[in-house]
């Protein structure tokens, strides 16, 4: 497997393929955001015109649309659109001599994917590894483990090159779950997202490793916009998982990805994400803006999507990933930890649309908020008229640790269909004052104790998670609660 | 000698409120005393004091645990320097396994001793033996933390715990109530299989029946924040039969 590191170096060293013309030298785009620089990005990466039609299509649409600013429970400053760089790949000079001329933060990034990759060669013989997309700067470096699974049909490649080898599937679903008319920030992403991962598998394949990808934010001042879509063809199955991370930067910096799922008869697809982007410093300086629409569609009968969250970064989270549940039979799933400190703010849940018969979803949401924090739910569960027998479980829960921070609950319930069983459970606590001194008594000290706690009440979503992503997901929350008590 | 705690004077209380009013008690090693008193006499109160409760304030006296100055420990040293306090409300701390949560105690404890964490295999056979000890059900012992566990399961769990970590002092503050007769015997049979010359019990209750099966070497009678009356197994007989307001008379006539 040495191989596979050799192609994610060499990818990231050398030119890159996608995109780049001679007539087109630069790599970063001017800030600001008219249809020029819309033709820029499609131009950059090679764009077939139906591409930069759509992208300008949104384009236009956004420039109607106003910033969803009241409706969330979240607090900062105008952004100001024009000041944002939204097309960077990593700059590298023409040749390098040695590693000491390559940008030592891009080197650490390298570093976190090589570990990766150790991971993976690790893994190599075993049944269950984990294929690679890794996305700097809007940029995909390089996927791995597509021989291997190219030999059972399955596509997973960034979304470029999906654009450029197969036109046809992402034609078909591109837009098809989340229409770049859904949102302002689903049409700014419909406009100007310049990579991100594409994955189908086809009917009857149960993918045979965990799908991944990194993402990471490098330069200052860009945003960062990525386009994932996901297929599950007929009895497919597919787990697929997305990590996210950001260096610390004083300022503001902008994320606004779209995510789709579609899964058809009798598929299934689990998408899990571990989110540490930047949350900003301890006096809330900084930090990632995260506005991201995610859904899913079970396009037929007995299909299934189940997200799983935990959500520890940003300086402000916006994300919704929801279900639509248009198969008979299908079901929906959402368990989400979210967790805020410092200054950070959260508003964060999830949409069940029942159109099926029998369609069941399951909510379970753990909040937990510290510091001078602020941390929301905010959930819908839509039952339609016609969707018989349809069936919903919230649970939402909310750990406040000390007394500055805040948590809220907004459930929505809309119900259509008398035939619904929709239940809502929802708690608050404090983190025990007596199960930290309980813990201490048996010689745990308090940071320990509060990860014990904190892991516990968590561990419903992490058992969602896969293995690798679980052991990950516990000690980032152990380090985003450090120093939050005593 | 063999000193295991020695307290003199203690004065602490909570919310500017002294609920320990002058209180002395010496353990030797080995030894098994038991403290009775009315509700509210401050039992609890002292067992939160020694284990190092943040909110209770210590505003005068001195507390020797194997001549190291407990007061100045963090409740977690105190843990790992071997003192135990089963607790007369034990919490729930949901989503942590019992065993999950005693590895990391035990891992902790032998850290702070320089011991490297204990292999999994020795910690697995110990939870088996610890639990016949106390005839703890398996499947309790894989369970959250006394979440969802009956009154008396909470009881049983603190002394499995106690059993699993083996203290040097072990202060059980009314860990006899609300256990049925059979597990009463059961709980008195585990700690009196712990007895041994270098642990040494406070055993707080209200009823003598628990002392006929843990038979305590001392008997002594706190109210309103100090002992006021000390004797052998005898004077639990007598506080049994005339209940305490022949001490709170003989208070007032002294
Ligand atoms: N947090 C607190 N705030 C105010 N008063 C308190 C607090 N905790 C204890 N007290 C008071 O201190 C006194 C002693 O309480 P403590 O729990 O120590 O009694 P006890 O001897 O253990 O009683 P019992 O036999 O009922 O368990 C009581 O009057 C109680 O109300
Ligand atoms: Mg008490």
């Amino acid at each position: 497997m040495a191989e596979q590191k050799d192609i994610l170096e060499e990818h990231i060293f050398s030119e890159y393929k996608y995109g780049f013309t001679s007539d087109i030298d630069t790599e970063t785009a001017p800030p600001g955001l008219n249809e020029d620089i819309v033709r820029f990005i499609s131009a950059k990466k090679n764009e077939p015109e139906w591409m930069l039609e759509y992208r300008l299509k949104a384009f236009r649409h956004w420039k109607t649309m106003e910033e969803p600013r009241h409706w969330p429970h979240l607090k900062y400053p105008e952004i100001n659109f024009q000041n944002i760089i939204y097309y960077a790949a990593p700059k590298q000079k023409a040749t390098l001599n040695s590693l000491d001329e390559v940008d030592p933060e891009l080197l650490a990034t390298f570093e976190k994917l090589g570990i990766s990759l150790e991971e993976q060669k690790r893994l190599t013989g075993v049944q269950s590894n984990i294929a690679i997309d890794a996305v700097i700067d809007s940029v995909s470096v390089k996927t791995t483990f597509k021989e291997v699974l190219a030999e059972k049909g399955i596509i997973f490649c960034s979304f470029s090159e999906a654009v450029q080898e197969h036109p046809e599937l992402v034609k078909k679903y591109m837009g098809s779950v989340v229409p770049y008319t859904d949102n302002f920030y689903s049409a700014l992403n419909s406009a100007v997202f310049s990579d991100g991962s594409f994955c189908y598998i086809p009917k009857g394949v149960r993918c045979p490793m965990e799908l991944s990808t990194y993402f990471r934010i490098n330069t200052s001042g860009t945003g960062q916009f990525e386009r994932t879509l996901i297929i599950a063809d007929e009895h497919a199955y597919v787990s697929y998982l997305e990590g996210c991370t950001a260096p610390m930067r004083d300022e503001n910096q902008l994320h606004a990805a779209v995510v789709e799922i579609v899964s058809h008869k009798n598929a299934e697809v689990k998408y899990s994400t571990v989110q540490n982007w930047y949350p900003g410093d301890k006096n809330g300086k900084g930090g990632v803006y995260n506005f991201v629409t995610k859904r899913g569609i079970c396009l037929e009968e007995n299909s299934k999507i189940s997200w799983t969250q935990v959500e520890t970064g940003s300086a402000i989270t916006w994300k919704y990933p929801s279900v639509i549940l248009k198969g008979d039979n299908s079901v929906g799933e959402f368990y989400s930890v979210a967790v805020t400190n410092n200054f950070q703010q959260a508003d964060t849940g999830t949409k069940m649309t029942h159109i099926g018969k029998n369609t069941r979803s399951t909510i379970i949401s753990k909040g937990i908020s510290a510091g001078q924090s602020n941390n929301s739910y905010r959930g819908l569960v839509r039952i339609n008229k016609g969707a018989k027998n349809a069936r919903n479980f919230s649970q939402c829960d909310s750990l406040l640790m000390g007394s500055k921070c805040g948590a809220h609950t907004f459930p929505y319930i809309e119900i259509k269909d008398k035939s619904a069983v929709v239940e809502h459970e929802a708690t608050t606590s404090k983190i025990g004052e007596d199960q930290i001194f309980y813990c201490n008594q048996r010689g745990i000290d308090t940071e320990k104790a509060i990860g014990l706690i904190v892991n516990g009440y968590c561990k419903e979503v992490f058992n969602q998670l896969p293995m690798e992503f679980a052991v990950e997901a516990q000690k980032l929350l152990a380090v985003s609660l450090e120093g939050s008590v005593g | 000698m063999n000193e295991m705690l020695s307290i003199k004077n203690l004065r602490a209380g909570i919310e500017g409120k002294e609920i320990i009013k002058g209180f002395n008690l010496e353990v030797k090693a080995g030894e098994v005393h038991a403290i009775m008193g009315p509700n509210g006499s401050g039992k609890s109160t002292l067992s939160n004091v020694l284990a190092g409760r943040e909110d209770y304030i210590v505003s005068g006296g001195e507390v020797l645990f194997n001549r190291k100055n407990l007061l100045e420990l963090s409740p977690e040293d105190r843990a790992r320097e071997g003192l135990f306090l089963a607790f007369q409300y034990p919490v729930e701390i949901p989503g942590v396994s019992n065993i999950n949560f005693l590895k990391t105690a035990i891992n902790e404890i032998r850290a702070y001793k320089g011991l490297a964490p204990m292999e999994a295999k020795d910690f697995l056979k110990l939870v088996k033996e610890k639990q016949a000890l106390v005839e703890l059900q398996g499947s309790l012992a894989n369970r959250s933390v006394n979440e969802g566990f009956s009154g008396g399961e909470k009881k049983r769990n603190e002394i499995f715990q106690m059993a699993m970590l083996e203290p040097t002092l072990a202060i059980l503050d009314e860990t006899d109530s609300g256990l049925d007769i059979d597990a009463l015997r059961i709980v008195a049979n585990g700690v009196n299989k712990l007895r041994s010359a270098n642990r040494s019990f406070v055993v707080i209750t209200h009823y003598q029946r628990l002392l006929d099966y843990i038979v305590p070497d001392f008997v002594h009678v706190l109210y309103d924040g100090k002992i006021v009356k000390s004797g052998t197994k005898e004077l639990a007989l007598e506080l049994e039969e005339k209940g305490y307001d022949w001490i709170k008379k003989e208070l007032v006539e002294a």
